[in-house]
């Protein structure tokens, strides 16, 4: 029986030895581990996984064409839902998502669907690539605002409809999260992130770095002046959260986005690059989120003794399991249950210490899970030369500010409907900037479906 | 790439280079600055934007020699091409949101420092192009050190210049020399701008504060995306949170924690120190 093969183990860099180096922790799968690990897929008449991926990949179609050693077939399969899947074989949150809905999950171990999609992806870059299917020019101009998940789905999806793309990138780099906020050990840049980007582009689609929407150039102007049909939005996160604690603008205090930002977008761990960045010898991480690993595993990398504190138990995490347990097999420590309430600075106004208070887990809240309360009096110190703050982001203002019948909601992120379609007619949004920091292939997902309904919208 | 047009050295330290950089020319306004990125290898280094022109869909820049980065700029020739220039950033300067009626009464004092009286021109000249009243204030080590002297004088009411040699104009500080204007020869203001070294807009702020007169001061703190996203550039004002690249970079200098503002500010010194001393140049090799 296929499902008695246990899910074949991945080979992963010892951790001793990548706490040191950016190099990827994950080498995946080779052809026969692949073929082995895709023999296990049941192909279930009604596919779970199917339904559980924001891009809809064809899953047991893809899978089944890998046990069969038909690897170009495969990509060829998956690129029909999926521009990125180098990214998301190593990004997404399978364990949620179509691993979580697979059959053999229930009593066993689910398909590494992530690892074979990884496998499939990297295989197929490295033997030439799919061939791109792209619909005879329709003569129709969209911008897309961001080349992050969002951006680059929807870019993709269009430009296989035939319409002239042009994404518009604030940054030097096209590729938003997935270069300045994922690291190099979770995520490759040239390797990965610049040849799907390529791929991208070999759509025909255009990138313009440098392009700042809302201040270099306007929607307005690219809609009027610029004889665009359409614009999707897909400008990211936005602004950094701190905790407004006293001390927290003390030398050594930074945001994740800021610290990731120098060390990734910038190359800061690299000595030909110019940008610095400052680990400390102790850095203590605040937050829970894929964020705050990957900030964690940066400072170690960068040679701190790094702790990640949080305010909840560790089943609350926010982050990967994953990422968690690689985290932890690179020597992070974690400290659960403590809360930030003050940054202790020096007499030159630098981090010497953290000032926490032990929490304790209450009644479940709105989010379900159960809220932290202060114990009170409980208060202690930790040591440490570099704070990071991790808490999440608020939307960037500055798209919604100077595009006039562009709403936002209380919390300041656009206003979409299911199909991406804003406020504003002929604008469309879809990945954090409508519903805040997501993952990569919920971005994805909403950057397909705005493109079709821009196709709607023009052919309409 | 975009191409240096023209580069003159405007004080042995201080050179400024005409960028062809058109999106960003076209969508300039006084206040706004840029960020280069000179080469591949490069830091994002936040400047500020001394001239501007749509029709020749070019950028003015003005910098000084400080540390490896700046040094770096002005090491590139004529005809040479920078990396990266995105820009415009930050919020126009206020008076470019005043109703034309309302502004021409009103009068206008500039307190400009070292090389911040370059980004201090384009703001005199869009006033001076609308009629409104402009007294500029430039301060200086020494007379050699003293930037767009002609320029000003050209778009300003009255240039007053201050050395602290006294090899030019005043002897003294823009501090002294605006206290007296104000309170010796009754000239009377009803705004001041104060651009250059934190250290000067911090005094600069006192002496308004003193004197009674509302003060605008532009941040130049630490930046990397210039976009909001990373906040680096966090200064404290009137007691919250903001955010110089976004929400700045121009601020009510009443409100502003200079203190804090020059800590953090240097925030990296060792490591620029070390760039600085290590530095291989490369000029050159992104062409």
């Amino acid at each position: 029986m296929a499902n008695k093969i246990p899910r074949v183990p991945v080979r992963e860099q010892d951790p001793k030895v990548r706490a040191t180096n950016f190099e990827e922790v994950c080498y995946g799968y080779n052809a026969e581990e692949a073929q082995l690990e895709a023999s296990r897929c049941l192909n279930c008449k009604n596919p779970r996984c199917v339904g559980a991926c924001p891009v809809s990949v064809k899953i047991p179609t893809f899978v089944s064409l890998v046990a069969e050693g038909k690897f170009a077939d495969a990509a060829s399969v998956i690129a029909e839902d999926s521009s990125l899947p180098a990214i998301c074989g190593r990004v997404c949150p399978q364990e949620t998502q179509c691993e979580g809905s697979c059959i053999l999950g229930i009593k066993g171990e689910s398909v590494a669907i992530g690892k074979l999609e990884r496998f499939v992806a990297d295989w197929s870059r490295e033997n030439g690539g799919v061939k791109p299917v792209v619909a005879p020019a329709n003569g129709h101009k969209v911008a897309v605002i961001g080349s992050g998940p969002a951006g680059l789905a929807c870019a993709s999806d269009l430009a296989k409809l035939g319409y002239d793309v042009t994404i518009f990138e604030a940054l030097h780099r096209a590729g938003g999260v997935l270069e300045y906020g994922i690291p190099e050990f979770r995520l490759p840049k040239d390797k990965v992130v610049a040849a799907e980007i390529a791929a991208v582009k070999a759509l025909g689609v255009k990138i313009e770095t440098n392009v700042i929407a809302g201040r270099t150039v306007t929607i307005d102007s690219l809609l009027d002046e610029e004889g665009f049909a359409a614009v999707f939005v897909g400008s990211g996160a936005g602004l950094p959260r701190f905790m407004n604690i006293p001390g927290e603008h003390f030398n050594g205090v930074f945001s994740a986005n800021e610290f990731l930002t120098r060390n990734n977008l910038m190359k800061a761990y690299r000595s030909d690059y110019d940008t610095p960045i400052r680990a400390g010898k102790k850095a203590v991480v605040v937050g829970g989120g894929n964020v705050a690993m990957d900030a964690a595993r940066t400072a170690l990398r960068l040679g701190a003794e790094t702790t990640i504190v949080y305010r909840r138990t560790e089943n609350e995490l926010p982050a990967r399991k994953e990422e968690v347990h690689h985290a932890k097999e690179e020597g992070i420590q974690f400290a659960m249950l403590t809360n930030p309430v003050e940054v202790i600075g020096d007499e030159n106004g630098w981090v010497k210490a953290v000032k926490c208070i032990r929490m304790e887990l209450g009644e479940p809240d709105e989010s379900g899970r159960r809220s932290p309360i202060e114990v009170p009096g409980y208060e202690f110190e930790i040591e440490t030369d570099t704070v990071i703050m991790s808490l999440g982001t608020s939307p960037n203002p500055l798209i919604a500010k100077t595009t006039a019948g562009l709403e936002t909601t209380r919390r300041g992120c656009l206003v979409a409907d299911e199909d991406g379609a804003t406020t504003r007619k002929g604008v469309f949004a879809g990945g954090d900037a409508v519903t805040g920091a997501a993952t990569v292939i919920l971005a994805m997902g909403a950057g397909r479906k705005a493109a079709a309904a821009i196709h709607k919208y023009i052919q309409g | 790439m975009y191409k240096i047009i023209k580069k003159e050295m405007l004080t042995p330290t201080i050179c400024r280079m005409k960028v062809e950089a058109p999106r960003l020319a076209s969508a300039a306004l006084p206040g706004q600055f840029l960020i280069i990125r000179p080469d591949e290898q490069g830091e994002r280094i936040p400047l500020t934007i001394s001239d501007y022109s749509k029709e020749e869909g070019t950028v003015t820049i003005v910098t000084q020699q400080i540390g490896a980065s700046t040094a770096e700029i002005c090491a590139y020739a004529e005809g040479d091409s920078f990396c990266d220039v995105v820009g415009p950033l930050g919020i126009p300067s206020d008076f470019t949101e005043i109703p034309a009626e309302e502004l021409a009464g009103k009068r206008y004092v500039f307190i400009a420092g070292g090389v911040g009286t370059a980004p201090v021109y384009p703001q005199v000249k869009w006033l001076h192009e609308r009629g409104v009243a402009v007294d500029v204030i430039i301060g200086a080590k020494t007379k050699d050190l003293v930037i767009y002297k002609e320029e000003m004088e050209a778009v300003c009411d009255n240039l007053y210049i201050c050395t602290d040699d006294g090899s030019e104009g005043f002897k003294g500080l823009v501090t002294a020399m605006l206290e007296k204007l104000v309170s010796e020869d009754g000239k009377v203001y009803d705004q001041a701008v104060a651009i250059g070294p934190m250290i000067m807009m911090k005094f600069a702020t006192l002496t308004c504060k003193k004197l009674n007169l509302p003060v605008i001061v532009s941040l130049n703190t630490l930046m990397v995306d210039g976009t909001g996203m990373c906040g680096a550039c966090r200064v404290t004002v009137g007691g919250k949170v903001r955010f110089a690249c976004v929400e700045g970079p121009e601020f009510d200098g009443y409100l502003v924690d200079f203190d804090e503002a020059m800590r953090r500010q240097r925030m990296y010194n060792t490591e620029e120190r070390e760039a600085t001393e290590h530095h291989t140049c490369r000029i050159g090799r992104g062409k």
